[in-house]
């Protein structure tokens, strides 16, 4: 029934809507007050978990501390942990099988990323079911992950190896993965690029989705080729979220650990010896506390500058 | 699909493109998803099947499904005389049989559920805590003159860039000194201020994108900011909101170094148990593969809950009129 309603309850009505105490206060708050309020908490949680710790870690590397001896008279070293670090042929070993890793599971990941992303734009049929199905392996523990993937490159058992030699009609026990010097890298690398190449396509897809149709109709009314389009529209309005997605991906393989830790500990030899792992050797095993706080600021500096370059070149990415 | 009613634009891609692209897309898929079913199909083995050349694939056709790898998983057993076994009572339970026929008594239950619902408790932890805090940032630094605004942002991503290593040393002295080593309330902080500046840096992106002039329209009806924000910025945010949510989800869920490091008992996660599970002669397979199945479940259907989100979304549909 639609009824006319009585015009005091509409009224009634209109101010209960508005709830006058809670309002009025709320609008006492400047548009200032309420940035910092929003903001503070966050930045308090990070000084407290990062910035304090990072203070701590800076202060023990000028320290012989050791953590397993905390009574220990601690004695004060000056430099020396970090002239040692800089001169040692091991640390510039890993730091290179650190870099090399970083640069090929970008290269890799991007590409295939992207190329995937640009063929799910197609909105093909079941294209919804087939990228949450590409997502999957992003959403195992890296750990877990290498763990089993240890048993999918056993050169006897392991379906990796039979899936090789099945294809190429070499004995499946004739190449060791993890056990070979020059396969180990490119036993990371690949665990690696199937797990996070879904990552990168999952930010291109965004990036790709947010470039709205009317700029494609634009073009099409223009006769822009295809190909034309795809490098004058889709590539350069993509790039901010690519630059992202590369951005964080280099972050985290920088600090990759995990995986490493589990497929190979390291090995064979220090063949993949990346930073991370040498730094929990010093850190948690032999327990040298100073020397490894010293590492842990010279990675830091390393990829705080590196992303640094990185984020202006980003932001310059945006602005044109 | 084809019966669909949007009127007929000139920028769909043709039908043979589509064609192509469906067919390498699925290609690439179900090569990726090979790694994933072996594990699925390693859990249901016995461990002589699971380690048989060449493999065994189909289930029911080249072996035998068993529920071993799964009593195994939850079980620890020891090993008895047959003398002492054949004064035992008959067997109770599937997984009493499966440990009888082996010669075995099943001792206690193994660690796997302690450890899962530590997982669980950190992961929520975390995630909503990280999301309710970078959402609120990512707000704060997307709608208003914050001085020094580029330089908190790269505060805020810098504190990503430490390996987790070098975070671990002084965390482990801090959480020493605190009492806060292996508890979960320290491993929810932790993966929290990790999270959040992912949270902050992928909400802003999606709040830049709602139009000020929603907010602002809001506030000419009446509504103050702070309502502006929840009625008006939170639901047009909220396909975003959903994505971050995932993207801390799956950290939290399956971290590895810091749990490694900082956790040994009580607030041990499951991916540094997972990988110490150890039968007899070595590491067992179809256990370990049983408990990688059932630490992929959860984050499956949370994820495919949210799939319509995530791929509709993570763009906008509000941006466009």
């Amino acid at each position: 029934m639609n009824a006319p309603a009585n015009p005091a309850t509409l009224i009634d009505r209109a101010a209960r809507a508005t709830p006058p105490g809670l309002a009025g206060k709320m609008r006492g708050l400047s548009d200032k007050a309420i940035a910092w309020l929003f903001i503070s908490p966050t930045i308090v949680l990070l000084l407290a978990i990062n910035i304090f710790p990072l203070i701590w870690t800076i202060q023990l590397s000028f320290t012989s501390y050791r953590a397993n001896r905390p009574n220990a008279p601690l004695r004060d070293v000056g430099l020396a942990h970090y002239n040692d670090i800089l001169t040692n042929p091991d640390i510039w070993a890993a730091m290179q099988v650190t870099a090399r890793f970083v640069i090929a599971t970008i290269i890799i990941q991007t590409v295939l990323g992207f190329v995937l992303a640009w063929l799910i734009d197609r909105k093909f049929r079941g294209s919804g079911f087939w990228t949450t199905v590409i997502l999957l392996p992003m959403m195992l523990s890296p750990a877990v992950v290498g763990n089993f993937w240890t048993f999918l490159y056993q050169p006897q058992i392991g379906l990796f190896n039979y899936m090789v030699a099945f294809v190429s009609g070499i004995p499946p026990s004739s190449f060791q993965m993890l056990g070979d010097v020059r396969l180990s890298p490119w036993a990371i690398v690949l665990v690696d690029s199937w797990m996070w190449t879904p990552y990168v396509m999952l930010i291109c897809l965004a990036g790709l989705r947010s470039i709205p149709d009317y700029i494609y109709e634009a073009a099409e009314v223009d006769r822009a080729s295809k190909w034309r389009q795809f490098w004058t529209i889709t590539l350069p309005m993509a790039m901010p979220f690519i630059m992202l997605a590369v951005l964080f991906r280099g972050i985290e393989n920088f600090k990759m650990f995990d995986m490493v830790n589990l497929l190979t500990g390291g090995g064979p030899g220090s063949t993949t010896e990346v930073a991370s792992i040498t730094l929990k050797r010093e850190a948690f095993e032999k327990w040298r506390t100073g020397y490894s706080s010293a590492f842990a600021i010279i990675l830091f500096v390393t990829v705080f500058g590196l992303a640094n370059i990185y984020v202006r070149a980003l932001n310059k990415v945006k602005a044109r | 699909m084809s019966g669909n009613s949007t009127a007929y634009s000139i920028v769909e891609p043709s039908r043979a493109s589509k064609r192509i692209a469906g067919t390498i897309v699925v290609l690439y898929a179900v090569l990726t998803l090979i790694p994933l079913v072996w594990i699925v199909l390693t859990s249901i083995k016995s461990p002589q099947d699971s380690i048989s050349y060449p493999p065994k694939v189909i289930p029911w056709v080249h072996f035998e499904p068993t529920i071993e790898g799964f009593c195994n998983l939850f079980t620890t057993r020891s090993r008895q005389t047959p003398e002492y076994l054949a004064t035992l009572p008959p067997p109770s339970g599937a997984c009493e049989v499966q440990a009888r026929a082996k010669n075995m008594v099943i001792v206690s239950e193994s660690k796997y559920i302690p450890r899962f619902l530590n997982s669980v408790i950190i992961a929520f932890g975390s995630t909503a805590l990280a999301v309710f805090l970078g959402t609120l940032a990512a707000y704060g630094f997307s709608r208003f003159r914050v001085p020094l605004k580029d330089d908190l942002l790269f505060f805020i991503l810098s504190t990503r860039m430490m390996p987790p290593i070098a975070v671990a040393i002084p965390i482990y002295l801090m959480y020493r000194e605190l009492g806060l080593q292996d508890t979960r309330l320290g491993m929810i902080l932790l993966y929290t201020s990790v999270n959040v500046s992912l949270a902050v840096w992928l909400l802003k992106g999606f709040i830049d994108e709602i139009p000020r002039e929603y907010e602002e329209a809001a506030m000419i009806d009446g509504y103050t900011r702070l309502q502006a924000f929840r009625k008006v910025v939170l639901p047009q945010a909220a396909t975003g909101i959903a994505a971050t949510a995932i993207f801390c989800m799956i950290f939290a869920w399956n971290e590895y170094a810091f749990a490694v490091l900082l956790t040994s008992g009580d607030a041990q996660t499951a991916p540094p148990f997972i990988p110490i599970i150890i039968g007899e002669g070595g590491q067992d397979w179809p256990a370990v593969a049983a408990g990688t199945t059932l630490f992929l479940i959860p984050i499956l259907v949370f994820t495919v809950l949210l799939r319509k989100h995530l791929l509709r979304g993570i763009t906008f549909g509000a941006v466009r009129k």
